[in-house]
């Protein structure tokens, strides 16, 4: 559904993208995932035909979104960042205007805005000034406008910034719904709604893909940022003894001690795919420290975000 | 084609959404209608002069509110998209870009016909009540002075939405168009000034581009084909700058 070939795209001597290259196939839905700046929306909108590539080639629906950027455009809803739509339309209004603009068959106008505003639940705003509406409001009759030509292919970005969790649970739902006809692309902040809603992820950071995977074997292959956590009396053992010897387990990257009385509580930072715990106890049981707790903590989908986006290089 | 009749739709419609439209329609309506009426009263009163209402309509005085009038019409149609980030979900629906400049283009044009229509009555009432008289004008000048103020009307328009697509706001866009419609105007009014200028070329190029003198013959049933080639030609030419002024605008984005 969407192709993209060593895609650049530079503002002046600033580059934004650099060089990427991905597929998405029919009836995925892909996370676009990625900090402020990393160029997600840059790509989206190259991908939209909004902005042109500085080199490389995008294809969508087998239409090459520069030399047959009309026929591309028609398989395509969008949703930009910030959902730009006129204050001075009614709701109805703004929705006709838009399926007619995209080529809905007159006779249909009306009945493909009555079904997605019914879809998007705005059916009783559909005589209201879209300048008086709030900002969930906003949101979904920016969606209801991505979806009025029926399109195969959604991009949405960022679809639920500034939404209240309630309004982000609607959006993520409606987005579930919409997928099992369509090909979605979603950019996104917010993790848990990559976890749940997508079938892929791929991770952008300043302009170039870290990681192009499903979330599940994202998890699997960055378990290195994996986290055990040890409550124990050290006894004679004081800190910097007991520190060095977790130190020295295979496994174990590194080690941060506090103490709260009696009490240690040591945090280790573990190796991708370690599984240290056992070393850890029979540590514990030769040196005979007192242990209250050992904690395996799983690496979520933020841990693997941070590691791969964070600037250490 | 139905693109373009349902982006022109959008445009005419979103006029009517803004007071600025009614504003400006009954500004313009009340300065033509007491033009007219001063036109009336001169003809009444000093027949010697042989003037028609219509000449006299549209001299002077006419010329400040129409330049005006002009300007916030078409301050929107560019600038507002810009300022409210429409633009991209305009420019990414299956629409060519020349399709919207056109529409744009087309809906101010469109409001300006329909600023411009009800005048027409004054002068055809006239003509019904008094017998067609030489104060009323012919057929033949009413209709030359109406093409003429057609094409002056849309070479304006179409430099008002070069304006809209340079600026974010629309009031600078406003400002833009008035300031090279009046400019463009005093200067050629001042080149054809024999008092002023003495060679005789710098006259006639004057004579040539002054809008002024060009409404002025037509009023008085003087129509040049050479009008009529320059004014479609220079829009024309602005239409073309626009687009390439949006296009640029719209991928720096």
């Amino acid at each position: 559904m969407i192709s993209v070939q060593n895609l650049t795209k530079k503002y002046g001597s600033f580059t934004a993208v650099n060089n990427i290259s991905f597929e998405v196939a029919k009836g995925e839905i892909v996370g676009f995932l990625g900090p402020n700046g990393a160029g997600k929306s840059t790509t989206m909108k190259v991908l939209t035909g909004y902005l042109p590539a500085t080199s490389g080639s995008v294809r969508i629906a087998d239409c090459d979104i520069f030399e047959q950027s009309v026929e591309a455009r028609r398989h395509l809803g969008y949703l930009p960042e910030n959902t730009p739509l006129y204050p001075d339309m009614r709701v109805g209004e703004y929705l006709r205007f838009r399926a007619a603009l995209k080529g809905v068959p007159r006779g249909k106008v009306r009945e493909r805005v009555g079904d997605v505003l019914e879809l998007c639940q705005i059916k009783d705003r559909e005589k209201q000034l879209i300048g008086s509406l709030s900002k969930g409001y906003r949101q979904r009759v920016g969606l209801a406008d991505a979806l009025v030509h029926d399109p195969d292919l959604l991009i949405l970005d960022e679809p639920t910034i500034g939404l209240d969790p309630n309004q982000i649970r609607t959006v993520r739902e409606l987005i579930k719904n919409l997928a099992h006809k369509r090909t979605v692309l979603v950019s996104t902040h917010i993790l848990t709604e990559v976890e749940m809603t997508c079938s892929r992820v791929i991770v952008i950071h300043k302009g170039t893909i870290r990681a192009s995977d499903s979330a599940e074997n994202l998890l699997k292959s960055h378990r290195a940022v994996g986290e055990l956590r040890l409550e124990a009396q050290v006894g004679a053992d004081t800190g910097a003894i007991a520190t060095e010897a977790l130190t020295k387990l295979i496994g174990i990257k590194d080690v941060s001690e506090e103490r709260v009385g009696d009490w240690s509580f040591f945090t280790m930072r573990t190796d991708a795919n370690a599984a240290p715990g056992e070393e850890v106890i029979r540590l514990a049981a030769a040196r005979r420290w007192n242990v209250r707790e050992l904690h395996q903590r799983r690496a979520t989908l933020e841990d693997v975000f941070v590691e791969l986006t964070h600037d250490a290089a | 084609m139905r693109t373009f009749f349902v982006l022109l739709d959008r445009e005419i419609r979103s006029f009517f959404n803004t007071p600025i439209a009614y504003v400006v329609m009954v500004f313009f309506l009340a300065v033509v209608g007491f033009q007219f009426h001063a036109g009336i009263m001169t003809v009444n009163n000093r027949p010697e002069f042989g003037q028609t209402a219509l000449e006299l309509c549209f001299d002077s005085l006419f010329w400040f509110p129409f330049m005006q009038c002009l300007s916030l019409i078409s301050m929107r149609s560019f600038a507002d998209e810009f300022r409210m980030g429409t633009l991209e979900t305009l420019a990414t629906a299956p629409v060519r870009d020349w399709q919207v400049v056109l529409a744009k283009f087309a809906g101010v044009f469109t409001f300006y016909l329909l600023l411009l229509a009800p005048t027409s009555v004054y002068f055809l009432l006239l003509k019904h009540f008094n017998g067609g008289s030489v104060s009323a004008a012919g057929l033949g000048t009413f209709g030359s002075c109406y093409l003429m103020l057609i094409l002056i009307g849309m070479f304006y328009t179409s430099v008002g939405c070069l304006a809209s697509s340079l600026v974010r706001d629309q009031i600078n866009a406003a400002a833009i168009t008035f300031a090279f419609v009046l400019g463009s105007f005093i200067l050629t009014l001042f080149l054809m000034a024999p008092i002023l200028i003495k060679n005789a070329t710098v006259h006639a190029i004057g004579q040539y581009l002054s809008p002024y003198y060009h409404l002025h013959d037509a009023c008085v049933g003087r129509l040049d084909t050479q009008q009529l080639v320059l004014y479609p030609s220079l829009t024309v030419l602005v239409l073309f700058i626009t687009l390439q002024v949006f296009q640029y605008r719209k991928w720096q984005a």
